[in-house]
């Protein structure tokens, strides 16, 4: 489905892409992880046709600077930073769906999933927005259009745990129609949504590798987490996972979604001092 | 056609948000109430009165405002919005490059066109109500010199925009291309004359490639077709041109050179890299 053969990029005299090979099919969900400057942005933009690159970059047999609206039809797009756009939620949305010949209704129908009403800020200028509204927007721009590759810079970054769990939700339903690139500069943010992991640095791919693909994507999790002694800070942050006191802030109870258990198991080892106890079993009514 | 039309109706809206264009629409209106109200309309200079007097006024004061105005904004908000990541977004979307220059292009150009044009009818419609006769002729051809004039403007600000990497070059250059013209006008050119000892073959020539210039003699040849403010230079061109061929000269080059502009932008636009 996609292919980079040898694809090379140069900004002056500096070699940022060294080659790159590599190939994705249907049903890939590749997780492009790296420190910063290793490339994967650049990675991106060529997979795009925004970067002219050396070598050949191809989406379905298509290079994206040649045939870039025929390709960029077929791609879903939401990137690590949102745009500074000071156009209204409601024509941001008429002007993707326009240029995407989709429906707009069908993404709103995503941000509304996500716990977004467009109905209520269509007006507002998006530059206006928060930082996780603004993602819920990208998101549902991207996943309210047929698409058959989804290419995801940090995506859940600024999503709270419910709209993290619809969105992974989203996702499962697209896991065998779309091939999938999620760029992170930490793997634990997204290990387990990706079955393959693309690792690049200075520009070349050092790690390419399948992974295992056991977790269900729309699972959850119940949890119960006991302590030692109350701790406002951990009180603050379970809280923002939408976990509930049980106990005089010594027992907390909530809910995890599935793909997100290696981000949450990484927070709470910030608090391995104060922990006894960690329970954590599959809910049945995810 | 679909693409270049949602292109240029998304540049329109997001510029009448923008603060430019409402200091841009008060510059231009208040300098027709300014006009009014200093009782030019009533005044006799140079053989020039009411509205028609008002309107020469009006040319020479957009003759310097505009292209700056024009320049500045369009690299400030092209180069800008690719500096603040917004081209790599909506350059994600599947809309044809051709369709994004050229919308963008066509969205500003309404913007940048539309307050000078209605200033200088609200001023015609007032001279209506007035009673004062109006000059249909020179406003139409008034209004056609516009046109060729912010086209001009906007297609060297495109040009510009996709040549600098950072909205600060672009400006910078902007401003100096703005500077470098309005030097070349006609008085600073005869300056040249009488110190270089240039022949005044080569003076003339280059007032002719002067897009300001041009639009300036254009304007002025309306209401002096002998061109006596001129000078002696106006023998040359009215010889070479006649009245009615630099008419055309001042409709046609100026959109000529912004057309070529932006023809050139959009060439490098599409060789390179997009954000």
């Amino acid at each position: 489905m996609i292919e980079f053969h040898g694809v090379t990029k140069r900004f002056r005299r500096v070699e940022v892409l060294k080659g790159v090979d590599l190939q994705i099919d249907r049903g890939d969900r590749v997780a492009l992880v790296g420190s910063n400057g290793a490339g994967k942005t650049t990675m991106i933009r060529c997979l795009l046709g925004e970067y002219q690159c050396g070598g050949k970059v191809t989406v379905n047999g298509l290079e994206p600077r040649q045939h870039r609206t025929d390709v960029l039809k077929q791609v879903g797009f939401v990137p690590q930073i949102s745009p500074p756009l000071k156009m209204p939620v409601g024509q941001l949305i008429r002007f993707a769906a326009g240029v995407c010949d989709s429906n707009p209704d069908n993404m709103i129908a995503v941000a509304q999933e996500l716990g977004l009403d467009i109905r209520k800020i269509r007006r507002q200028p998006f530059n206006k927005l928060s930082g996780g509204q603004k993602q819920k927007m990208l998101i549902s721009i991207a996943l309210g259009r047929k698409c058959t590759l989804l290419v995801l810079d940090e995506p859940a970054a600024n999503l709270d745990p419910e709209a993290r769990h619809i969105f992974f939700q989203l996702l499962e339903e697209r896991r065998d129609k779309a091939a999938m690139v999620i760029s992170s500069h930490r793997l634990d943010e997204v290990a387990s949504l990706v079955n393959r992991v693309v690792e690049m640095d200075q520009g070349e791919i050092v790690l390419n590798d399948h992974v295992a693909d056991d977790v269900d994507m729309t699972s959850m999790l119940r949890c119960r987490l006991t302590l030692v002694r109350p701790s406002k800070a951990f009180a603050q942050t379970v809280s923002e996972w939408g976990f509930c006191d049980v106990r005089d802030e010594t027992i907390w109870e909530g809910r995890v979604a599935g793909p997100d258990r290696l981000r949450f198991l990484g927070m709470l080892s910030r608090y391995a001092a104060i922990l006894k106890g960690i329970h954590l079993d599959e809910a049945q009514d995810a | 056609m679909k693409h270049l039309m949602l292109t240029a109706i998304a540049d329109i809206s997001e510029s009448l948000r923008s603060r430019w264009f409402m200091v841009y629409t008060l510059v231009f209106g208040g300098v027709v109430v300014a006009l009014f109200v200093s009782g030019l309309t009533e005044s006799r200079i140079m053989g020039f009165t009411g509205l028609s007097r008002m309107l020469v006024t009006y040319l020479q004061i957009t003759m310097a405002v505009l292209p700056l105005f024009v320049l500045i904004t369009t690299v400030r908000s092209v180069a800008g919005d690719r500096e603040a990541g917004i081209f790599e977004y909506m350059l994600s979307l599947p809309v044809s490059l051709a369709s994004w220059f050229w919308g963008k292009l066509l969205g500003r150009f309404f913007v940048v066109f539309l307050p000078v044009v209605l200033a200088m009818f609200g001023a015609v419609a007032w001279g209506i109500f007035k009673g004062v006769e109006i000059p249909w002729i020179q406003v139409l051809f008034y209004t056609g010199f516009l046109i060729s004039l912010a086209w001009c403007f906007l297609g060297i600000g495109m040009l510009v925009s996709t040549l600098a990497r950072s909205s600060d070059v672009a400006t910078g250059a902007a401003f100096l291309i703005w500077l470098f013209l309005l030097l070349f006008l006609d008085l600073i050119l005869l300056g040249s004359l009488i110190k270089q000892g240039l022949p005044p073959e080569t003076i003339i020539a280059i007032a002719l490639a002067n897009p300001l210039q041009v639009f300036r003699t254009g304007a002025m040849l309306l209401f002096d077709p002998q061109l006596v403010l001129l000078g002696p230079s106006a023998y040359v061109i009215l010889d070479n041109f006649g009245e009615t061929g630099y008419l055309l000269w001042a409709l046609v080059y100026p959109l000529l050179v912004g057309s070529l502009c932006a023809w050139l932008g959009y060439r490098l636009f599409r060789k390179g890299d997009l954000p």
